[in-house]
């Protein structure tokens, strides 16, 4: 299972890249996308748009099945990516270099409340049993 | 406890993707969805349909009981080993379940039914035969198997993997079956390709389904024989049509005869009901997924989707959808998706035959 140690994630299976800047980087897990399968669809938000933590604020359309996509930390859109939503199958090759949106949070500090690698890989476990 | 079919172990084997299924264990992939549904329409894929359920019926008034059980009528059946597909009904005209129906002999009919219906049929046909003293026996078969190969390669794979099969696949005409010694080999399917069904004792399974792959046949779940089949127009039992639904405002008024002087269940009430609504294919004109229950709005009023997907042979979303009669094929209507609104073609279905695509 790829769980990048340098990633940090939600319980809704996004990941979370914090870059340099403190802004966020923010995909699917390639957990999540194994369960939804081939992707065939992916809305990304607008940027400017301003988010609550945990707002619905993408969606994920795989040939089974659409999915919602949640903010993991409040804060604004800075840039969505255009290439996911033209290739969706993408995010099945590569989950983690398959972004959808970059996001600058309200709060620097939220950040310390996202799962560590660690975290994550026990939720994704539980989940499996 | 999930129920499993005798290939269970070999899907696992496969790697498959197991999911429930109506209470079976069934494979829902073996890697990718849209890779499978390619593999049926361009090469061989093999499904394993053992979930659903064989039933024999034997006894003398067999074609008589038939007549009055099901929409279609039997009587088109004269020649052995032809196959007949048709609704069951209920009093109130609405289905029961879709089967098929296989003329072996005066005394003896084959049925395959749903699997998620076949217990409630089972009862039904059971009681049937009691209320009209019919004295028939009904024989569930789980000791068979069904595997169906289906694709412009089906042939081919089947002919290598069955030796001495190719004299009876030389001559086997579509929704026409023949036995070979304890095999029942069906040309019928459900993806709009070529192919077969065929039920095989349950300890010879796992052998044929590996003789198949080694023939070129690649294994298929249900998450691809969905796409498939939505993109070949037929129906599927629970989704686009049920015990509440109409046939004749479920795309299957071909398959209810009313030509006949036969007085079937539920015969009364379809002449009595006045049909409102239809069975249409959709075809998106934005971004986006049809899905079933997602809500349709046309110039005649509401209408639903009963089964939508991404079309993979198409590359497009498509939707069969129940709307209201008079709605014709190149009329624009909207679908609410989500938030949204989006635009979306009434088409005549099928989508996609023989690999195919019949949607200008």
């Amino acid at each position: 299972m790829s769980i990048p140690a340098d990633l940090k994630y939600t319980p809704s299976h996004e990941w979370v890249r914090v870059e340099a800047d403190g802004t966020l980087t923010v995909g699917i897990t390639h957990h999540a996308q194994d369960l939804l399968g081939d992707m065939v669809f992916i809305e990304t938000p607008a940027a400017g748009r301003t988010l609550a933590k945990g707002e619905e604020c993408a969606v994920v359309e795989s040939v089974k099945a659409a999915s919602d996509v949640y903010a993991p930390v409040a804060g604004e859109v800075i840039a969505a990516n255009a290439d996911v939503e033209a290739s969706p199958e993408s995010v099945n090759q590569d989950a983690y270099s398959a972004w959808m949106f970059k996001m600058k949070p309200a709060n620097a500090a939220d950040v310390a409340g996202l799962m560590d690698a660690a975290a994550y890989r026990k939720l994704v476990e539980s989940e499996a049993h | 406890m999930l129920k499993q079919t005798p290939l269970n172990a070999t899907h696992r084997e496969l790697g498959a993707k197991m999911v429930d299924f109506g209470g079976w264990d069934m494979p829902v992939n073996y890697g990718s969805q849209i890779e499978e549904h390619h593999a049926v329409r361009s090469g061989c894929g093999l499904f394993d349909v053992s979930h659903m359920l064989p039933l024999d019926i034997r006894g003398a008034n067999v074609r008589a009981f038939l007549r009055r059980l099901v929409a279609n009528n039997v009587d088109k059946l004269q020649v052995s080993g032809k196959a007949l597909y048709s609704c069951m009904l209920n009093e109130a005209g609405g289905v029961i379940d879709d089967l098929i129906l296989y003329f072996m002999d005066e005394s003896w009919f084959r049925l395959v039914v749903n699997a998620g219906t076949a217990e409630k049929d089972l009862a039904w046909m059971e009681k049937m035969n009691a209320d009209w003293g019919m004295g028939l026996t009904l024989t569930p078969r789980r000791d068979l198997a069904m595997i169906a190969i289906q694709g412009p390669n089906a042939v081919q794979a089947l002919n290598e993997a069955l030796p001495g099969v190719d004299s009876i696949t030389a001559n086997l005409k579509p929704f026409n079956a023949a036995a070979m010694g304890e095999m029942f080999i069906a040309r019928t399917g459900y993806t709009g390709e070529d192919g077969f069904e065929v039920m095989v004792p349950v300890k010879s399974a796992p052998f044929f389904w590996k003789a198949l792959m080694e023939a070129g046949g690649k294994p298929i779940g249900l998450g691809a024989r969905d796409t498939l089949r939505l993109e070949a127009g037929m129906n599927l039992y629970g989704q686009d049509m049920d015990e509440t639904t109409s046939p004749l405002e479920s795309g299957l008024a071909w398959t209810v005869d009313l030509k006949s002087g036969r007085d079937f269940v539920g015969r009364a009430a379809l002449e009595k009901s006045e049909v409102t609504k239809q069975l249409a294919g959709l075809l998106l004109l934005d971004r986006g997924v049809l899905r079933s229950h997602q809500k349709v709005h046309t110039q005649y009023g509401e209408g639903e989707i009963t089964s939508g997907t991404f079309s993979p042979t198409m590359q497009q979303s498509i939707a069969l959808a129940r709307i209201p009669l008079g709605i014709a094929p190149g009329a624009e209507v909207e679908v609410e998706i989500r938030d949204k609104k989006l635009r979306a073609k009434v088409v005549r279905y099928p989508f996609v035959r023989n690999g195919k695509i019949l949607i200008a």
